[in-house]
């Protein structure tokens, strides 16, 4: 099992819903998380203005998404992803993925692969 | 007063105090207009002791205006200096049913009108220190600058007896007792106070940034104000003697209006082609900036006079406040370049647009070719300076030797909600 976190621009995430949804429904609804975050990388921050001075706040909203996958999913999703949040310039985002040790669907108890 | 009709005997007309009643109620709603027009402009983490700053002049200055305010600034005249009538302490001896003059209005009508006053305009100056002044030393610093500055300033200018109204400078609704008193208090206590720690003028691109956290308040906030502007100034046809005062209202009601809109539109036309974009804090800033500008003059000029007086207001606070970033001093919310540049533009502007002066003689603005008014208005704008500037820095220099002008450094950092009123103005959408 993998965790895959997301970080993308928030006008992407419809696009990047419909891939999920392309690659990750099986006649039912995928698993996804969505929160809102600020941060800072190479992208310059978008210019507002206070009283006639330009500001450019250093973090950026974007928004995260947290998606837990069994393995022969990761690379489909992580491929979706791609291709609805890329916009070609700076700020795209990133996406990690790392190993999941456990995952406990609460409702039944289940564990593992089962509950994901 | 003016003179045009033969005095009409004590009658209470019930046009005018309706009007009266209204315009106190209009101008108090001004109070929380102008907590959530500041407040909007400060940081989440400051947010309800910005308002509170507003707020908390209501109940103060509501109090020390029935005991001790309304007989400094109209009582009988102590050698029309401040006013001393101990009638007047605690209203105690004003009759329930006394009349005013001869406005044709009951006087607690007019006490109740002018306390709206006193309560706003020390509520002005606390856009200038927002963010780091101490709320203790804040509310005793109102109550002792209403006392000493602004009520023997009322005095002078609007008590029959005061010496600048018996000169004849014009102040219809406040332009120097309200604007010019608060804004120059407030570049003054703005000085004494020191920037805030995370403020760095001239580095707008870089570094830690200060942005507003809610500019819808800030809208609804002139908006309010723009609404209870029409008490302050129509509302201040009161001065005027029944049954002039009806059109004295009308022609302020008028070029306020008149002078809102086209400051408010020049504003939003410098910024769109000055930065390439027509704020939303830009128009509000204009619409105060023309409300300000058109105080002192309201009820003694054109419509088409507050039509160019807007578009000047716009044009010289745009330029103050672009001066503040120059100079580097930390005026939070534009107190001084809005109502002291604002408020001294429109009482000079009396004297150069007015179409009659105190005694009701007609045409005597420079426009008219007339020079007198003007420099009467220059004097009274002066003396509303001087007064302003020495009494705050005669107050804020006791209370800093005595109770600290400023929050701790652990308080400005955290933002003043938590730790001075133990409560928050926001919180997580989680566990509500």
């Amino acid at each position: 099992m993998k965790l895959i976190i997301a970080i993308i621009r928030p006008e992407r995430l419809e696009a990047v819903q419909t891939e999920l949804r392309k690659v990750l429904d099986e006649n039912d609804n995928y698993r996804l998380t969505v929160q809102a975050v600020e941060g800072h990388g190479a992208q310059q921050g978008e210019v507002q203005y206070f009283r006639g001075q330009a500001i450019r706040p250093r973090l950026i909203p974007k928004l995260q998404i947290t998606l837990g996958l069994n393995d022969d999913y990761v690379t489909r999703a992580v491929d979706a992803i791609c291709a609805g949040a890329r916009s070609g310039s700076v700020g795209d985002g990133k996406i990690f993925v790392m190993p999941l040790e456990d995952c406990i669907r609460i409702r039944t108890g289940e564990r593992g692969g089962k509950a994901i | 007063m003016l003179a045009l009709f033969a005095a009409e005997p004590p009658k209470i007309d019930s046009g005018g105090t309706a009007w009266m009643l209204m315009s106190s109620a209009l101008v108090l709603v001004m109070v929380p207009g102008l907590a959530l027009f500041y407040a909007g402009m400060v940081r989440r983490k400051n947010v309800l002791t910005t308002m509170m700053q507003s707020f908390v002049a209501m109940a103060v200055i509501g109090v020390q205006w029935v005991t001790v305010g309304y007989m400094l600034a109209f009582g009988q005249t102590a050698g029309g200096i401040v006013g001393w009538e101990p009638r007047l302490l605690g209203l105690w001896g004003v009759d329930w049913h006394a009349m005013y003059g001869d406005k044709g209005i009951p006087e607690l009508a007019f006490v109740m009108f002018q306390g709206k006053f006193a309560i706003i305009t020390p509520a002005l100056i606390a856009g200038a220190v927002a963010e780091r002044m101490k709320f203790s030393t804040y509310i005793v610093f109102i109550l002792v600058w209403t006392t000493f500055v602004y009520c023997p300033l009322a005095h002078w200018v609007w008590s029959p007896d005061g010496w600048l109204f018996k000169m004849g400078v014009l102040d219809f609704a406040g332009g120097t007792v309200v604007h010019i008193s608060a804004g120059f208090s407030a570049l003054v206590l703005a000085l004494m106070i020191g920037k805030r720690r995370d403020y760095l003028p001239g580095l707008a691109t870089e570094g830690f940034v200060i942005l507003p956290h809610n500019l819808t308040m800030t809208l609804l906030g002139a908006g309010l104000l723009w609404f209870g502007w029409f008490g302050f100034n129509a509302g201040s046809a009161v001065a005027v003697e029944f049954p002039v005062s009806g059109f004295s209202a009308a022609l302020a009601f008028t070029t306020t209006q008149t002078c809102a809109a086209a400051a408010g539109f020049t504003w939003l036309m410098i910024e769109w082609v000055h930065n390439g974009k027509p704020t939303s804090l830009g128009l509000a800033s204009g619409i105060v900036a023309g409300l300000v500008a058109v105080t002192p003059a309201a009820g003694h000029i054109q419509p088409w006079s507050a039509a160019i007086l807007g578009v000047l207001a716009s044009v010289v606070c745009f330029l103050a406040v672009r001066a503040k970033n120059r100079f580097g001093y930390d005026d939070t919310l534009d107190a001084f370049g809005v109502h002291g540049i604002g408020g001294l533009l429109g009482a000079l502007a009396t004297g150069i647009f007015c179409i009659y002066n105190i005694a009701g003689e007609a045409n005597q603005g420079l426009v008219f070719g007339q020079t007198t008014q003007i420099g009467l208005q220059a004097l009274g704008a002066a003396t509303g300076i001087g007064m302003a500037v020495f009494g705050t820095l005669l107050i804020g220099g006791l209370l800093n030797v005595t109770m600290g002008l400023r929050c701790s450094p652990e308080e400005e950092r955290d933002g003043q909600d938590l730790s001075v009123h133990g409560e928050r103005g926001y919180h997580q959408d989680i566990g509500s």
